[in-house]
C-alpha cells in the first residue's frame, strides 16, 4: 500500500480509538457533578457512594484517553507535515489553547477528585469535580473548533504559492466561530453526555438484574435515564442543525450522506436502504424513501432544490456508500436511543422498571449505542470531507509528509494496532472487574474531612 | 516589534519545555528508579509520590508541542515528520508509562504487578532517553534540504553525540526523581532514596562532563558561540554551582533546597542550550543556509500576538491552581484507600 493509504488508515484508526474514551469522560464528568451535587444537597450518603464508584470508572477512562490523545497531537506533525505547515498558523493556536485552557484544568483538578477525598472539604471537592467536568468539555471545544476550520474554513487568507502556500489568520474570532463549529460542538457534547449517561444506565440495570446494590442501582438509573433522555433529545435537535449546516456549506457531503446523485427539488429522504453502485453510470440509493423530506429537513421547504453529487466532478466526490452507511447508522442508533431513554423514563416514573427484565437487558446493552454512533458520526463527517483535508483548499494527498516512507508508516501502524488491542483488552478486563466489585459499602459512611457532623455524631 | 515577538516565542517555547523537564522530569526519574527496589510497598510509595501530579506535568509536553505547532509550524512539521519513528517510540513509551500507573494497583497478582512495573520503568527510561536524543540531534544539527525537510534516515539520528545527550538526560532525571522521592518519603526508604540520589548525582556529573567536552569537540557552531561570547561561561558556572549545591544541601538534610538546586541545574542547562541555539530552531548541517530560524519558520505576526494573549490569560491561572494542588498534596506520602 502507498504512504497515503497507510497514513489515512493510521490516522483514522488512532483517532477512532482515542474517541472511545473522551465521550465517556465528558458524560461521566457531568454525571459526577450531578451525583456529588445531589449528595451535598440531600446529604444522603448513597450519593457519596455513587460519586466514589463512578470516580473510579472515570479514572480508568481518563487514563486511556490521555495516553491515546498525545498520539493524536504528534500525528499531525508525523503523518501530515505539509498540512501542518499549511494550517499551523490557524490551527496551532486552537491546539495550544486546548492545552492551556482544558488539559491543565482537567488533569490538575483530577488529582483532587481522585486523591483528595480525605484532604479537602466537601465544597472544595465538589468544586474540583466541576472543574474536571469543565476541563473535559473545554477539550471538546478547542478540538472541535480546530476540526471545524478544516470543514468550513473562515477568517483566513492564503499567503505564498505552491509548496509554500499557507493559511494565515485574518480574524481570530471568525476563525473560531466558523459556520459549523457551534452546531458541531453542541452535537459532539450531546454525544458525550449520551455516552456517559448510558454507561451509568447500563451498569445500574445490570445490578438490578442481578439483584445487587438495589438502592444504589435504582437511584443511579434514575439520574442516568434523566440525563440520557435530555441528551438524546438535544442530540436529535443539534443533529438536525448540523445537517442543515452541511447542506449549506458542504453540499456534496450532504448528497453523499443521502446517496443523492441527481440535483432535484422535492428531494426524497431514504429512511433505510443502501447505495447501489453496481452500474457505475447510474448509481443510486435504494430503500424506503419519503419524497420531499430531505428538501424539507435541509431547507424547511419540501420543494427546495437539494444539490446532488452531479454538481461536482467525480474526482471531488467523497466515497458515497461509506458516508451513506455511517450517517444512516448514526441516525438509526440516535432514534433508537431516544426511544429507549423515553421508555426508560416512563417505566421509571411508573415505578415498573424492575418488572420488565427484557427492558433491563436492553438497557444493559444500550451503552454500545452512543459509542458506535459517536464513531460513525465522526467517520461520516471526516470521510464526507474527502477528497479535501482542508475543505476546498488543500487535498488530502497534498497534506502528506514529504519525507515519510510507506514502511515507516506501516511499522508504526502495526505497533499502534498491537498496543491498542492490548490496551483495549486490559480496559475491558478492569472495567468488568470494577463493575463486578461494585460500589464500596465503606463509602456509605464518609469520614475524614468529608464527614457530615450531625451524621457522625449519631 | 516583529523581531521581538519571534524572540519572545522562542523563549516561551523554551520555558514550556524547561517546565516540562523540571516537572515531568521527576516523574520519569522516579519511574527510572522503580525497579531498583523489589518491595511492593516501596514501589507503591514511589508511584503514589507522583500519583496526583504526573498527569498535570505531562500536559506541559502537550502544551509545549501545541505552542511549537502554533508559533513555529515549520519546525513542528520538519522535526515530527523527520524524527518519525523516534517519536512513535516516544509515544509508545509515554503510553506505557501512563497506563502502568493506572493499571498496576488494580490487581494483586504478582505477575500483573511485575508486568506493569516493568512497563512503568521501561517507559520512563525510554522517554527520557529519546527526549535527550532528540535534543542532541537538534543541538548538533541535522541535514535539511532546500524545502526545510529532513534529509536523512532513522539511523542518521543515532549518532554518538545525541546518544550521549540521551544518557545524560536519563541520569539527570534519575537524580531529579531520587531527590523528589526523598522529599516525599520518610524512614528507611527515605535513607535508601538519598543513597540512590547520591549515586545518581555522580552518574550525572560524569555524563555532564562528557557532554560538555563533546559539545566543544563535535558541535562547532555551539563552541564558536561560546568563544565569541565569553559571558556564556557565567551560565555554565552557575550550572556547576547548582550541581555542586545538591549534595551540600542533602548533607544538611535540606531535601527541598536540594530539589530546587536540581531544578536550577535544569534551568541553566536549558538556558545554555537556548542561547547557543538562538536564532536557529533547527540547525542544518552540512547546509546551514537551509536552517530553520525563528524568522523563517514562524507563524504570522497576528498569530504570535493572539497566542501571546492566550498565554497571558491562561498561564497565570494555570500556575495558580497548579500551585494550590501541589500545596494540597504537600508532605510525605501517606497511603489510604484512594492510593495506587
Ligand atoms: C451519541 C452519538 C450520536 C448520535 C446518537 C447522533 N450523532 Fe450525529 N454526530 C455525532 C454523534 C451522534 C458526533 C460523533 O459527535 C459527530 C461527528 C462530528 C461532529 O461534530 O459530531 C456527528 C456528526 C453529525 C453530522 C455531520 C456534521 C458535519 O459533518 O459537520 C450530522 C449531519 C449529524 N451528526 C446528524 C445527526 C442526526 C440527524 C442524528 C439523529 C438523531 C444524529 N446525528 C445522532
Ligand atoms: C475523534 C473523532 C474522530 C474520528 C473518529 C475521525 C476519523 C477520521 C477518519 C476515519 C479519517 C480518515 C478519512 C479518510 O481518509 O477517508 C480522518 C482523517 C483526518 N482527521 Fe479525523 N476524526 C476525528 C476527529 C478529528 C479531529 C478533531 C481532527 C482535527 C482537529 C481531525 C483531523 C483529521 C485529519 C487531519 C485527517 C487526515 C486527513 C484526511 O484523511 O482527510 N479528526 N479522521
Ligand atoms: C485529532 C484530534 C485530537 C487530538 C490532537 C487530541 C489530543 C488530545 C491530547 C493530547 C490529550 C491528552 C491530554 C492530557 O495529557 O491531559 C487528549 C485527551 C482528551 N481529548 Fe483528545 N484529541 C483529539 C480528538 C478529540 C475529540 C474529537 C474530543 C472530543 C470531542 C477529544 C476530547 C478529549 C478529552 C475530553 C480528553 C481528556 C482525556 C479523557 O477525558 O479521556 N479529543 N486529546
Amino acid at each position: 500500500m502507498d504512504v497515503l493509504t497507510l497514513a489515512r488508515i493510521q490516522f483514522g484508526a488512532t483517532v477512532a480509538f482515542h474517541y472511545l474514551y473522551p465521550p465517556l469522560s465528558i458524560g461521566l464528568g457531568l454525571l459526577l457533578v450531578c451525583m456529588e451535587g445531589l449528595w451535598l444537597k440531600t446529604k444522603n450518603p448513597v450519593y457519596h457512594q455513587m460519586a466514589r464508584f463512578w470516580t473510579r470508572v472515570f479514572a480508568l477512562t481518563f487514563a486511556i484517553g490521555v495516553a491515546t490523545g498525545i498520539v493524536m497531537e504528534f500525528e499531525f506533525g508525523t503523518n501530515w507535515a505539509t498540512y501542518s505547515r499549511f494550517v499551523g498558523d490557524v490551527f496551532g493556536s486552537a491546539l495550544a489553547a486546548e492545552g492551556i485552557f482544558a488539559f491543565f484544568l482537567e488533569a490538575g483538578f483530577l488529582a483532587v477528585l481522585l486523591f483528595g477525598w480525605d484532604k479537602v472539604s466537601r465544597k472544595v471537592h465538589f468544586l474540583s469535580t466541576c472543574m474536571v467536568c469543565l476541563g473535559a468539555h473545554f477539550s471538546a471545544v478547542w478540538i472541535t473548533v480546530a476540526n471545524s476550520f478544516m470543514q468550513t474554513p473562515t477568517g483566513f487568507h492564503i499567503v505564498g504559492e505552491g509548496l509554500h502556500a499557507r493559511a494565515e489568520v485574518t480574524d481570530f474570532w471568525k476563525m473560531v466561530m466558523s459556520p459549523s463549529s457551534g452546531d458541531r460542538l453542541f452535537h459532539a457534547l450531546c454525544g458525550g453526555w449520551c455516552a456517559g449517561a448510558f454507561l451509568v444506565v447500563s451498569v445500574s440495570a445490570f445490578y438490578l438484574l442481578k439483584n445487587r446494590h438495589e438502592d444504589f442501582a435504582l437511584r443511579s438509573l434514575r439520574i442516568g435515564l434523566t440525563v440520557a433522555l435530555i441528551a438524546s433529545v438535544l442530540q436529535a435537535v443539534s443533529g438536525d442543525m448540523s445537517a442543515r449546516e452541511v447542506a449549506r456549506m458542504q453540499p456534496p457531503k450532504l448528497a453523499a450522506f443521502e446517496g443523492l446523485y441527481e440535483t432535484q427539488s422535492n428531494a426524497p429522504l431514504t429512511l433505510v436502504g443502501y447505495v447501489d453502485e453496481q452500474d457505475p453510470l447510474k448509481p443510486h440509493a435504494v430503500g424506503l424513501q419519503v419524497p420531499g423530506l430531505l428538501s424539507f429537513l435541509a431547507w424547511h421547504d419540501p420543494h427546495a432544490v437539494v444539490k446532488g453529487l452531479d454538481q461536482v466532478p467525480p474526482a471531488d466526490r467523497p466515497p458515497v456508500a461509506a458516508c451513506f452507511m455511517f450517517f444512516h447508522g448514526m441516525v438509526a442508533i440516535g432514534s433508537a436511543l431516544l426511544l429507549i431513554a423515553a421508555l426508560g423514563c416512563f417505566f421509571s416514573w411508573r415505578k415498573r422498571l424492575v418488572n420488565y427484565r427484557w427492558f433491563l437487558w436492553i438497557l444493559v446493552f444500550s451503552v454500545l449505542g452512543p459509542e458506535i454512533a459517536n464513531e460513525m458520526g465522526w467517520f461520516a463527517a471526516e470521510v464526507g470531507r474527502q477528497p479535501w483535508i482542508v475543505y476546498g483548499l488543500l487535498r488530502t494527498p497534498q497534506g502528506l509528509s514529504a519525507v515519510v516512507r510507506a514502511e515507516t508508516v506501516l511499522t508504526s501502524l502495526i505497533l499502534f494496532t498491537f498496543i491498542y488491542c492490548l490496551l483495549f483488552a486490559v480496559f475491558v478486563y478492569l472495567l468488568n472487574h470494577k463493575i463486578q466489585h461494585g460500589p464500596d459499602p465503606d463509602d456509605l459512611a464518609p469520614h475524614g474531612k468529608l464527614a457530615i457532623p450531625h451524621l457522625t455524631a449519631q | 516589534m516583529n523581531i521581538d515577538l519571534h524572540t519572545i516565542w522562542f523563549v516561551l517555547v523554551g520555558v514550556l519545555f524547561t517546565g516540562y523537564a523540571m516537572l515531568d522530569g521527576f516523574d520519569l526519574g522516579v519511574g527510572a528508579l522503580h525497579l531498583f527496589t523489589t518491595k511492593d510497598e516501596e514501589r507503591r510509595v514511589m508511584m503514589n509520590a507522583i500519583g496526583p501530579v504526573w498527569d498535570g506535568n505531562e500536559v506541559w509536553l502537550v502544551v509545549g508541542g501545541g505552542a511549537l505547532f502554533a508559533a513555529f509550524p515549520d519546525v513542528y512539521a520538519t522535526v515530527f515528520s523527520g524524527f518519525y519513528l523516534a517519536f512513535v517510540l516516544l509515544l509508545v513509551a509515554l503510553i506505557f508509562r501512563a497506563v502502568a500507573i493506572e493499571f498496576r494497583s488494580k490487581q494483586p497478582m504478582r505477575w500483573w504487578r511485575q508486568m506493569w512495573d516493568i512497563s512503568f520503568a521501561a517507559g520512563s527510561i525510554l522517554s527520557a532517553l529519546l527526549i535527550g536524543v532528540a535534543m542532541g540531534n537538534i543541538a548538533q544539527g541535522i541535514p535539511l534540504d532546500a524545502n526545510g525537510e529532513y534529509a536523512g534516515g532513522l539511523v542518521g539520528l543515532l549518532r554518538p553525540y545525541p546518544i550521549l545527550l540521551g544518557i545524560t538526560t536519563v541520569a539527570l532525571f534519575m537524580m531529579h526523581g531520587a531527590i523528589y522521592g526523598a522529599m516525599k518519603t520518610e524512614g528507611e526508604f527515605h535513607d535508601k532514596l538519598r543513597r540512590w540520589a547520591m549515586n545518581a548525582i555522580i552518574f550525572f556529573v560524569i555524563c555532564a562532563a562528557g557532554t560538555a567536552m563533546a559539545t566543544l569537540l563535535y558541535v562547532p557552531h555551539m563552541a564558536a558561540r561560546v568563544k565569541d561570547h565569553p559571558w556564556l561561561f557565567s551560565i555554565a558556572l552557575a550550572n556547576m554551582l547548582a550541581i555542586a549545591n545538591i549534595p551540600r544541601e542533602f548533607h544538611r538534610g535540606n531535601d527541598w533546597l536540594a530539589f530546587l538546586s536540581s531544578c536550577a541545574t535544569m534551568v541553566t542547562l536549558m538556558m545554555l542550550f537556548g542561547i547557543d541555539q538562538y536564532p536557529y530552531m533547527v540547525y542544518s548541517s552540512p547546509h546551514p543556509e537551509n536552517s530553520l530560524t525563528i524568522w523563517n519558520a514562524s507563524s504570522s505576526h497576528k498569530t504570535l500576538v493572539i497566542m501571546l494573549v492566550i498565554a497571558g490569560i491562561g498561564v497565570p491561572v494555570v500556575l495558580t491552581y497548579t500551585a494550590c494542588i501541589y500545596w494540597i498534596f504537600r508532605g510525605k506520602v501517606k497511603m489510604d484507600r484512594t492510593s495506587y
